[in-house]
């Protein structure tokens, strides 16, 4: 087994009291592309950090390039070849592209002073590694993500990495930048290098992984290799849960529509707009980042006003004034940013459900205390979520849950229109399924039903018509019953197609 | 069995509960009777004569009205630094209307009805100059720390034209017998007021929905529009009633020095806000206790009086020393609410 370049063997880790690994086993072969798959709070990040020094494992060894350890530092798993990029890419925003490449080597040969042509040097020698074509001399604060990930992994290049690790590297990707991600990965690989991937999406590196190990709970309770898995046995070894893959079925639609849009347009955003929802239906509307999808919703939840075009509510024109009115036609919207935008994060729970419906929980002037409770608590048992009190701070919830929060806030001002926008962005897999399930059964009741969202399967899976948006206009409408999630992800992004029409 | 009775009576009363739980009420309630202690240790026979308290009760009423007020507005992440402006020229327009309409010599009659408009007049003016905070907060959008700077010195402006600068005094007599007299020749007419005052502020932050939106609004604005809520209508009904509250400190003001000016009080506006900060409310918004400012508000007339009995300590000193105050509660809650946060994220960390 020593052709390994990492094995971990028998690694266990508490902190507090609390066991985040037990008896992880886990072994990397040169050139190997391997996923670490898990939840939040699997304990995917503490055997990282295991791996690369940060933390001290109770028990077990870690056996890099044959060498055995019982404990590591930092400075010792990378002078053994081990490189992570985090998921902030640990670089210096204010400091240019050279100067984050070359200032480790500087540091570590303890030079005093600046030789700014060794330093260019050293940074054009980097880049050159993955063909990496930069302006040097440029801040990396204003790099894209995806350019800032490369000068990381230029940066751990530089030193002799046997296996970089990854820490869900694709999230902020678009799928341009992340083809390209992977040919430089394919190109360590044929070099040889070890890389470990840490994701919880299975999408996102599916094609790529040679071998997965998933863990949950602190143990590994699955090693595979990729054609032994599929989204339903993924997600089961995620969550320990088995899940249905069904499709939303729609149920009778009356004939009267909730919420109409006829060529709304707001200038600079979208343009001539048009879709008609029934009570009962379950609508995506989908398209990449900037396609306008965030505009139109809020625009239909009175936060900006059309320039033209027409929305109708329950068959009559409205023109909101603002969010307020919007309310008041009986409009909720769950927003894209639960921190920002949904949550209160200091305040109860209770507080945080009440607010938007609080002034119909007033009686003679006062706020009618025990009514207030009850609804709290009626919508913690109705959404299940996980607080032993109404009471505590909603920070103190997991986002799965919080996000339950923010959805429980619209149901309890009873809206006729539910707008979700990314309604499982950072979700656990476990807490998603709850959450389609909860919209599922609110179509089922007769409540209409928008989910904003650019994860395909959430919306083939959960919608019973899906609208495609592309640069402010809509551009398809889609049966999620005939076609499927990559037909649908080559409609978003093929721009070629849609180009190649004018 | 015992125990277990006291947990229901600490679960079931919320006050009780929230003391067992608030680490900062119980240090302000430390800090007090370490303060008592202190005084009535070193100046026994000063400390335990009634009329050190009553003096002290018709005194902390004026910056405690204030400190109400300001405390509503840090609520909702902002700040009011004109409440003494607010309060001065409140009491000026009084005192002009009761000279005007009860000069030297007025009946009893003329002088009561000339009490009751000038009062409702001060209350009126607190309340438009609030509203117009607010207005500049919540429309014209001006941070809060500018908007209310700039009315402070327009409210002591326009208090200084009216006045010319020069006291107004001469008041008629009855103003002074009644709002700064005592109750049975006991309790001071000001802590009476201020009582009233404390309980409908208590009244409103619990029992109303105003109450729960204004804290909302302090933690998240952004999320508060977005939830419904009338931010902007939120935010002028919060500076209306700061400036309602100030101008009520005006009167008390005016009974207590049966006069007004354009400048009494100006180191009322410091104190009002280390009151409230000193009483655990977060600058940043969102967070407070109205139980903790009361605490504050004595705390601070304790030090006050219990410095008054040392005659070698100046009134010069007296800023030093509530600026001195104010940047050590501002660390201590700082470094606290810091080991805190990190204490919470470090929990995060380990349920992953």
């Amino acid at each position: 087994m020593s052709e390994c370049v990492l094995a971990v063997r028998g690694v266990s880790k508490s902190f507090a009291g609390v066991q985040a690994l037990s008896d992880i086993n886990l072994e990397i072969r040169p050139g190997e592309i391997h996923c670490l798959a898990g939840e939040n709070g699997s304990g995917k990040s503490t055997l990282i950090k295991v791996i690369s020094g940060v933390h001290d494992p109770d028990e077990g060894t870690i056996e890099i390039g044959g060498v055995v350890h019982k404990r590591l530092t930092p400075v010792e798993a990378i002078a053994a070849g081990v490189q992570v990029i985090y998921q902030d890419f640990s670089v210096f925003p204010n400091l240019t592209v050279m100067e984050n490449l070359a200032l480790n080597t500087e540091l570590a040969s303890k030079r005093k002073l600046v030789n700014w042509r060794r330093f260019r040097r050293i940074a054009e020698e980097a880049v050159a590694k993955i063909d990496f074509s930069v302006d040097l001399d440029q801040l990396v604060g204003k790099l894209s993500v995806a350019d800032k990930q490369l000068v990381a992994i230029s940066r751990a290049l530089m030193s002799d990495a046997k296996l970089i690790i990854m820490d869900e590297p694709t999230t902020a990707l678009t799928k341009k930048e992340v083809d390209a991600l992977f040919r430089i990965i394919l190109d360590l690989k044929a070099r040889g290098i070890a890389i470990l991937f840490v994701s919880h999406k299975l999408e996102e590196v599916f094609e790529i992984s040679e071998r997965f190990t998933i863990i949950r709970n602190g143990r590994a309770v699955a090693t595979c290799l990729p054609e032994e898995l599929n989204r339903r046995t993924f997600t089961q070894y995620m969550t320990g849960r088995d899940f249905e893959d069904a499709h939303f079925q729609v149920g009778e639609l009356p004939p009267e529509p909730a919420l109409e849009a006829r060529a709304l347009t707001v200038t600079g955003a979208f343009s001539d707009v048009s879709f008609s929802l029934r009570p009962g239906e379950i609508l995506g509307i989908t398209g990449l980042l900037g396609s306008g999808r965030t505009e139109l919703a809020m625009t239909l939840f009175g936060a900006y006003r059309p320039d033209a075009g027409e929305l109708l509510v329950k068959g009559s024109p409205v023109r909101f004034s603002g969010i307020r009115a919007a309310i008041a036609g009986g409009i909720g919207y769950v927003p894209e940013d639960r921190l920002t935008e949904g949550l209160f994060l200091e305040r109860s729970i209770g507080d945080n459900i009440v607010i938007a419906q609080i002034d119909q929980l007033v009686t003679r002037g006062l706020l009618d205390r025990e009514r207030k409770t009850a609804s709290a608590a009626e919508w913690v048992r109705d959404l299940k979520i996980a607080t032993p009190d109404p009471e505590n701070a909603a920070n103190t919830l997991s986002g799965g849950n919080q996000q339950r929060i923010v959805l429980a806030k619209w149901l309890a001002t009873r809206p006729d229109v539910l707008i979700l926008n990314g309604p499982t962005v950072g979700v656990d897999i476990g807490s998603k399924h709850d959450i389609h399930e909860i919209l599922r059964e609110l179509a089922g009741s007769g409540m209409a039903v928008i989910i904003i969202s650019d994860d395909i399967p959430e919306v083939i899976q959960n919608c019973n018509r899906v609208l495609l948006m592309k640069a402010g206009r809509i551009t398809d409408e889609i049966d999620p019953g005939t076609v499927t999630e990559r037909q649908l992800a080559a409609l978003m992004t093929g721009e070629s197609d849609q180009e190649g029409k004018h | 069995m015992k125990g277990a009775a006291v947990q229901t009576l600490l679960s079931r009363s919320g006050s009780l509960r929230a003391l067992s739980r608030d680490t900062h009420l119980t240090r302000l309630l430390v800090m007090l009777a370490v303060l008592v202690g202190f005084f009535a240790i070193v100046k026994t026979e000063g400390f335990f004569n009634l009329l050190t308290w009553q003096s002290m009760a018709i005194q902390f009423p004026e910056f405690g009205l204030m400190a109400l007020g300001v405390m509503l507005t840090m609520i909702t992440a902002g700040i009011d630094l004109s409440v003494v402006g607010v309060a001065n020229m409140a009491a000026i327009g009084a005192a002009v209307v009761m000279l005007g309409m009860a000069p030297r010599g007025a009946d009893p009659a003329t002088a009561t009805g000339a009490i009751a408009v000038a009062i409702c007049l001060a209350l009126a003016t607190g309340a438009a100059a609030g509203a117009l905070n607010g207005f500049l907060v919540a429309k014209v959008r001006i941070p809060p720390i500018l908007a209310t700077l700039g009315t402070f010195e327009l409210f002591t402006g326009i208090a200084i034209l009216i006045t010319g600068g020069k006291p107004k005094s001469g008041l008629p007599a009855l103003y002074g017998e009644v709002f700064a007299g005592k109750l049975f020749g006991l309790i001071p007419v000001p802590l009476i007021v201020f009582a009233v005052a404390t309980v409908l502020i208590w009244l409103l932050m619990t029992r109303t929905a105003f109450g729960t939106k204004i804290y909302m609004l302090g933690t998240n604005a952004t999320a508060a529009r977005f939830s419904g809520l009338n931010t902007t209508s939120l935010l002028v009904r919060t500076y209306t009633l700061s400036g309602l509250y100030a101008s009520l400190a005006g009167l008390v003001m005016l009974a207590n020095y049966n006069s007004a000016k354009a400048d009494y009080g100006s180191t009322y506006t410091l104190l009002a806000v280390l009151i409230v900060v000193l009483g655990g409310v977060n600058p940043n918004g969102g967070n407070g206790r109205l139980l903790g400012v009361v605490l504050a508000i004595l705390i601070l007339q304790i030090l006050s009086s219990g410095l008054n009995m040392f005659p070698n300590i100046s009134n010069f000193y007296r800023p030093l020393i509530w600026g001195g105050v104010l940047l050590a509660v501002i660390t201590a809650n700082h470094l606290s609410g810091r080991r805190s946060s990190h204490r919470t994220s470090k929990g995060q960390g380990q349920t992953k």
